[in-house]
């Protein structure tokens, strides 16, 4: 029989990969890990949260537990406490309040709602047909009054549904993804088949970005072209390049966005520099994706973390979001992520759904349940919830600690140039702006593992280490060959 | 939006939102400008899942004896889901052991190595070669759809043959992967049984190098599976041709109740010497329906190959997922890595099948009882969680309508939502719409 697949090439090596093969295969004991894209202690050991753990154990305590097919768009609940995590619990584009389902008098009296508090907040209370009480949901209203606008069910139960006191337009489609990249490669499946006619298969990446971003969308179909993003000069953003750049775009071009934590320099917009961005972006009629990896990983804030994208969102845009639990709930290798798309209307959005789900069915059929079970458990439990917010601010703050350290070691040893990026840029990642040369100086003579375009992550360092790469930095500066 | 407070934010937002009245007052009106761009108002509604629509009727039936048929996972003899002891007992021991660290790009590696021992078998001479190139997918349709995307780049210009009828999602598969198909013929209707001619000459005149998609076992959705001797007949015509074979393998050990009996179609290829590929899922043997946990084999010639080839793969993963999901995949290696967990495994797939299998036996058995004129044998000759009646849609139509049992319009049923609880009912019934 004949060889089918000798004309098959190696595929080239991921580069990412590979610096920590060659980490893990390095004797050395000074060696460092900064290629390194998940989180890392202080020890330098992964970390599954607490929280995790905990959500972990009462799935599996749970006695109804099973392991059956997830829809195809995924575990609806998580795909509610995401997006809402993400866009707000007050945007007016989501569905207001939450669907509690309680016992009441009839299948009319689910309502009830008490008043108090603030107009667009009630508290829907009822009781049993039975005269017990049922459960106390808190609920967003139309008004104090308005807890009610329930449905149907059999005498004895009802369903409480609100919309907030905006309007909850309902207008966000949500599907579940394996995590970042496939809720990015879901999206960009989607645009390219359903965009209109007229928009052109163009996506804007910045330059640089995550590698596979380009790997993604040219398998969806679409052209790439960059923009530009990182002023090698100042280590920091590009501005006008990028604001020349967007303006010169065609209409209808997909404009990928880091919504905190750009990956891999760390620089991000200013307030301002948003501003102008969600301007052109209106102006010249693109069509905003927003990546988000890092929410609450970057400031240690989960509002702060998606300011610029509930900016995009407020101004009535319709965009897309892919959202990743990997980094900020530690999930990674359980691939729990979300993909949603703002549209203008619920009647789109409704549509919308329909056809994510057409794309994902000849993919995987329907998404892995662990992982988002476990998030949805951490998001959908005030407890664990508030857990994860301290945990999540203290990686975050491990993450800071560790550029004040690397900096101040820089600062000591009077290595020449401005360092001060290191505070700057944010995240887990930090464009240090060496040659490729000094880098593999870095890699061979200090045995310091890092990607060769100078992205270290600061995940891999610790304070005992700060010290030693800041001697490696100062040396390679001072003899560059 | 509410401004109010902004004490309780921190970082970005405060600025952000408190520069947001400046900053926006000189632009263009956000309302204004939106509302005359939508980029998604002319989206389509997708069509139905005629499944779902069953599904749905099913669930709107309020009455209490009501069946369905269109189950597509395992149920035991109270109409209950299941999770297997062996499954609960490695969820135990995988619990809190495990970092969550990304797995490499192809999966676990323990997983990927157990798999293609269940597929193959143990030592099987391809992989002490290591000819076998491997990567953990998602499920079956994700092993299927890395195949297609395969085929495309490396296979240009070929076609895939798909079964007729087969599992709706293998079409999409490979429409959404961009490479045309064709149909094999493959069941016969006069019969209830395999067309074993109309396949044989359908394999003769497809173009050859072409790749034919067949079922291993368990044949999905009508339960009809070729014998021994039929499989080898099927190769060496394969063989002949040159053309593919990829397997797709959903149901090994959930149709005989033995793995090494349900993956011999398989095995009858590879000792002919074919170079072919299997898709593995652990879906319905396993019960790990939504964890998602397969694996897609590629024999090749030599370790080279084989390198390439899964290198080729993850470079199709990468950008899809980037990498798998890992709980399910721990689940699956504890399971088959530890003697005693195998074994436990075996008895309990043995389980499913066997009450699988004497449910065909109760129901064929009650509509002879009935005094049903037709042949039902088909029922017990088949195999696997699906029948094929050959009822017709309007008799499916009036099981629904009139006594509360629901299946596809193919007339497929699944076994699975068969018990004994039920099965009287189900052959009266089914007596009932066909004794004309």
């Amino acid at each position: 029989m004949e060889s089918n697949w000798a004309h098959v090439e190696m595929a080239p090596p991921d580069p990412i990969i590979g610096v920590t093969e060659a980490w893990r295969a390095d004797p050395d004991p000074r060696k460092l890990n900064l290629g390194v894209g998940a989180y890392r202690t202080e020890e330098g050991k992964p970390l599954v949260l607490a929280c995790v753990r905990e959500a972990e154990a009462q799935l599996m305590a749970d006695p109804n537990s099973n392991h059956e097919y997830l829809p195809i768009a995924g575990n609806a609940e998580f795909c509610r406490l995401a997006r809402t995590l993400a866009l707000g619990g007050d945007c007016p584009a989501l569905q207001g309040g939450r669907v509690a389902t309680v016992q009441a008098l009839s299948g009319e009296g689910a309502g009830g709602g008490n008043g108090g508090g603030r107009r667009g907040e009630g508290v829907c209370m009822a009781r049993t047909g039975g005269g017990g009480e049922g459960r106390v949901a808190t609920v967003q209203a139309l008004s104090i009054e308005g807890a009610g606008g329930v449905e149907g069910g059999r005498r004895g139960e009802g369903v409480c549904m609100a919309r907030t006191g905006g309007g909850g337009e309902g207008r966000v489609a949500t599907v579940q993804a394996l995590s970042g990249t496939g809720a990015l490669r879901v999206g960009a499946e989607f645009l390219a088949a359903h965009l209109p006619s007229t928009a052109p298969r163009v996506v804007y990446l910045p330059s640089p970005t995550w590698g596979n971003h380009k790997t993604i969308f040219a398998k969806a179909g679409f052209q790439v072209r960059e923009y530009r993003y990182f002023d090698a000069a100042t280590r920091g953003l590009a501005f006008d390049g990028m604001c020349a750049d967007l303006a010169s775009a065609p209409r209808g071009a997909v404009l990928l966005l880091h919504a905190c934590a750009h990956n891999p320099t760390g620089v991000d917009p200013s307030p301002q520099q948003w501003a102008r961005i969600l301007a052109l972006a209106q102006e010249k009629a693109l069509l905003p994706f927003f990546d988000s990896a890092y929410q609450g990983f970057a400031s240690g804030d989960l509002d702060a973390d998606a300011a610029s994208l509930r900016l995009f969102v407020r101004s009535g845009l319709e965009l897309v979001l892919a959202q990743s639990f990997a980094k900020n709930m530690g999930l990674y290798g359980e691939r729990a992520g979300a993909l949603s798309v703002v549209c203008k209307c619920k009647d789109t959005a409704g549509r919308v759904e329909s056809q994510l789900k057409m794309v994902i069915r000849p993919m995987y059929s329907n998404p892995p349940m662990h992982g988002a079970a476990i998030a949805a458990k951490v998001l959908g439990d005030a407890r664990l919830r508030e857990m994860w917010r301290v945990e999540l601010k203290g990686m975050a703050e491990r993450i800071i600690s560790m550029r004040r350290a690397l900096y101040d070691a820089l600062y000591e040893r009077n290595v020449p140039g401005d360092w001060s990026f290191v505070l700057k840029q944010i995240g887990m990642f930090s464009y240090t702006g060496l040659s490729r040369v000094q880098c593999q100086k870095l890699v061979n003579k200090w045995h310091i593992h890092l990607t060769l375009d100078g992205r270290i992550s600061m995940a891999g360092l610790s304070a005992q280490k700060a010290p030693y790469l800041a001697d490696a930095i100062a040396d390679v500066v001072a003899n560059p060959q | 939006m509410t401004v109010g407070s902004l004490e309780g934010l921190s970082g970005l937002a405060r600025p952000l939102l408190a520069a947001l009245p400046a900053l926006t007052r000189g632009l263009v009106q956000p309302a204004t400008a939106a509302r005359s761009a939508t980029w998604f108002s002319q989206v389509e509604q997708a069509p139905k899942d005629p499944i779902l629509g069953i599904t749905e009727k099913f669930l709107a039936d309020t009455d209490p004896s009501k069946i369905n048929l269109g189950v597509g996972a395992y149920r035991d003899d109270n109409g209950q889901p299941v999770v297997l002891d062996s499954v609960r007992e490695a969820e135990r021991r995988v619990a809190g052991s495990h970092f969550m660290e990304y797995l490499p790009i192809g999966g676990l590696r323990d997983f990927i190595q157990e798999s293609v021992k269940l597929a193959y078998g143990d030592s099987h001479p391809v992989l002490k070669e290591g000819q076998v190139a491997a990567v953990q997918s998602l499920s079956g349709t994700g092993s299927c759809r890395l195949f297609a995307d395969f085929q495309k780049r490396f296979m240009p210009g070929s076609k895939v043959y798909i079964s007729e009828p087969t599992w709706a999602n293998h079409f999409n598969i490979w429409r959404d992967a961009g490479v045309a198909f064709e149909k094999y013929r493959y069941y016969k209707p006069e019969t209830r049984g395999l067309d074993f001619e109309g396949l044989m000459e359908d394999i003769k005149n497809a173009p050859s190098g072409s790749v034919f998609l067949l079922h291993a076992c368990a044949h999905n959705p009508t339960g009809v599976d070729p014998s021994p001797e039929q499989w080898r007949a099927i190769s060496r015509a394969m063989a002949e041709r040159g053309h593919f074979p990829l397997f797709d393998m959903a149901y090994q050990g959930f149709a005989s109740g033995d793995c090494d009996r349900d993956a011999q179609s398989i095995r009858i290829f590879l000792a002919d010497g074919h170079r072919l590929a299997v898709s593995q899922s652990y879906a319905k043997n396993m019960g790990l329906y939504g964890q998602r946990v397969g694996c897609l084999s590629v024999v090749c010639d030599n370790q080279r190959d084989a390198s390439a080839v899964e290198s080729q793969l993850k470079a199709i993963a990468r950008p899809m997922y980037s990498n798998p999901p890992l709980h399910g995949a721990l689940l699956v290696t504890k399971i088959l890595q530890d003697a005693e967990l195998k074994q436990m495994w075996f008895k309990e797939v043995k389980g499913m099948a066997d009450r699988i299998i004497s449910m065909r036996s109760l129901l064929r058995q009650q509509l002879e009882t009935a005094g049903s004129p037709l042949s039902w044998r088909h029922i017990t000759d088949q195999i696997g969680m699906f029948a094929y009646t050959g009822m017709t849609g309007d008799m499916v139509d009036t099981l629904a309508a009139k006594h509360h049992i629901y299946m596809t319009r193919n007339g497929r049923i699944s076994l699975a939502g068969v018990n004994t609880k039920n099965v009287a009912r189900l052959a009266e019934a089914m007596h009932a719409v066909t004794k004309q």
